[in-house]
């Protein structure tokens, strides 16, 4: 279990972090949502008794993050942002070594990063430094698994990778919370943010709201309209011309729509494209999802600074 | 092999997608696009110029932004763009005249003076993507120029982009959004050095018979 409590944090004349509170529960597979530059990483340096936080206090599994620092880090596993595994030892030294540190072996936790090793075992002797995004990936969490940690932190472990890279990775973390391990991991991936049990969208520091992703979608009061048509870039223009509308963003293949108090009508938005001569117009309403959230939310965030 | 006898045309004022899972052969292939690699076999011209024997012509013509480097972060604002321009040998006339245009449309007369170092991202972003075009190139080249920032600088970008296009300008962008790769007139999708997919996104979601091109790039992907 994770206990966050009032932890604030600046860096010269930036501040990081805002009194953040947070609790994540045992077992629990928990996300940090948040663009570069949150605070995200500032967090989990700070859980991970990397970096003393201003003011405020946190615990992992009773923990405290300053008196207990070296008890704490026997308990946790933890990948960070950058690749910081030795580039010029190989695969397998790369792991004996982490496994000796933590005084044990690679052979009596085999079992925990088996589905994620033996991926990477036919390169066991290739430097680390020559291995391919994803294989090097794969060697971080099997590193950062190697001693059985109770906690894992895993800071934006797919960033920059790609989609199928990305899916693979999370059916690895659904397995590795079965084997109870709480896992809380950051991403700027909004999609991301549904895979998880529990979610905190943050910004700036602050937290905006921390709730299951379906919770946190259910509640959110906005009316979203989506429309499409043949011609994307004017299609945008045209809506964010349209008197009523408030924010226009591309989603894929359709632009999102909110207007101004919610009471445009799908049929208005309808004639008003047809009169434009927009060809194959589809509109409407459909229930918001995280990334609809998370937009309006930051943006109400930055109109009331 | 990094790239496998690639042959595909881009056209005139084209959004085009590339994608590709990592180590698919994407940053080799935009490399001999931006004639800073030569190929082992093929013919590819870029804006009109042969990547063998006019690669300057081709530099002179293109534009490049990267997500890992594109601004010195120890320059100001207007020296990075100073020093873009002279790279380019646009006047100092009017550079000034396109300089004060472009801050103003960004909303940045007040960091002229600022170092780069400490713009926000999206800022920061803008500004590169503006700096790649400021020389009016035929096409500008964008490799994952969006990963990281929140969702709705992301946004903002894809407007820029628009926008560029709108302008005649050729865009070649590489990115790991899948919801991207809709806003591109059309989408390439390499796998192990080959191109297993070119067309528009409707067209390939058609054939996939996938509902998002998320879909689609999981089946060729994977």
């Amino acid at each position: 279990m994770i206990e966050i409590s009032q932890i604030s944090k600046s860096y010269e004349d930036v501040q990081a972090l805002k009194e953040i509170t947070l609790q994540v529960n045992e077992g629990e597979l928990f996300g940090l949502i948040g663009p570069d530059g949150a605070g995200k990483t500032t967090l989990m340096r700070i859980l991970m008794t990397l970096l003393l936080p201003d003011t405020g206090e946190a615990k992992m599994n009773g923990f405290d993050v300053i008196k207990d620092f070296k008890k704490i880090r026997h308990i946790v596993g933890y990948m960070p942002g950058r690749f910081s595994l030795y580039q010029d030892l190989s695969v397998e030294e790369n792991l004996n070594f982490f496994a000796t540190v933590f005084g044990t072996t690679v052979e009596k936790n085999y079992d925990l990063i088996r589905d994620i090793y033996y991926q990477i075992e036919p390169f066991k002797t290739r430097r680390a430094g020559k291995l391919s995004g994803g294989m090097k990936q794969k060697l971080a969490l099997s590193c950062a698994l190697i001693h059985k940690p109770k906690i894992l932190v895993l800071d934006e472990p797919t960033t920059g990778v790609d989609a199928v890279s990305r899916k693979e990775f999370w059916e690895m973390l659904k397995k590795l919370q079965k084997k109870e391990i709480t896992i809380l991991v950051s991403t700027p991936y909004m999609d991301e943010a549904t895979l998880c049990d529990r979610v905190a969208l943050i910004q700036k520091g602050k937290i905006l709201d921390v709730d299951s992703p379906r919770r946190i979608t259910e509640k959110f009061p906005r009316k979203i309209i989506r429309a499409r048509s043949d011609e994307m870039y004017r299609l945008i223009n045209d809506l964010r011309a349209f008197k009523k509308a408030e924010s226009v963003f591309a989603f894929g293949q359709y632009a999102h729509f909110t207007g101004i108090e919610d009471n445009v009508e799908t049929t208005e938005l309808d004639i008003y494209l047809e009169k434009l001569n927009h060809k194959n117009v589809l509109v409407e309403e459909i229930p918001p999802g995280i990334e609809d959230v998370f937009m309006s939310m930051q943006e109400q965030a930055v109109s009331s600074e | 092999m990094a790239n496998d006898h690639l042959t595909f045309d881009v056209h005139k004022g084209e959004i085009f997608g590339f994608l590709g899972a990592n180590g698919a052969g994407k940053t080799t292939a935009i490399r001999i696009l931006c004639g800073l690699s030569s190929p082992t076999s093929g013919d590819v011209n870029v804006a009109g110029f042969d990547i063998y024997r006019e690669t300057e012509k081709i530099k002179k013509n293109i534009g490049y932004m990267s997500q890992k480097f594109s601004l010195y972060e120890d320059l100001t604002v207007s020296e990075n763009i100073q020093l873009y321009a002279g790279i380019y040998g646009i006047s100092a006339k009017k550079r000034k005249e396109k300089e004060a245009e472009l801050l103003k449309k960004l909303g940045m007369g007040e960091a002229r003076g600022k170092l780069i170092a400490g713009l926000p991202l999206g800022w920061k972003q803008k500004l590169a993507f503006s700096v790649a075009i400021f020389h009016d190139p035929k096409i500008v080249f964008l490799d994952e120029p969006t990963g990281g920032v929140d969702p709705v600088t992301r946004r903002k970008f894809w407007d820029l982009i628009y926008e560029a296009a709108n302008n005649g300008i050729t865009v070649f962008v590489t990115t790991h959004y899948m919801d991207e790769a809709e806003y591109c007139d059309r989408v390439s999708i390499m796998d192990a050095g080959k191109i297993e997919a070119l067309d528009t996104p409707a067209k390939l979601k058609e054939k996939y018979q996938a509902s998002n091109m998320d879909e689609v790039f999981l089946q060729i992907a994977r």
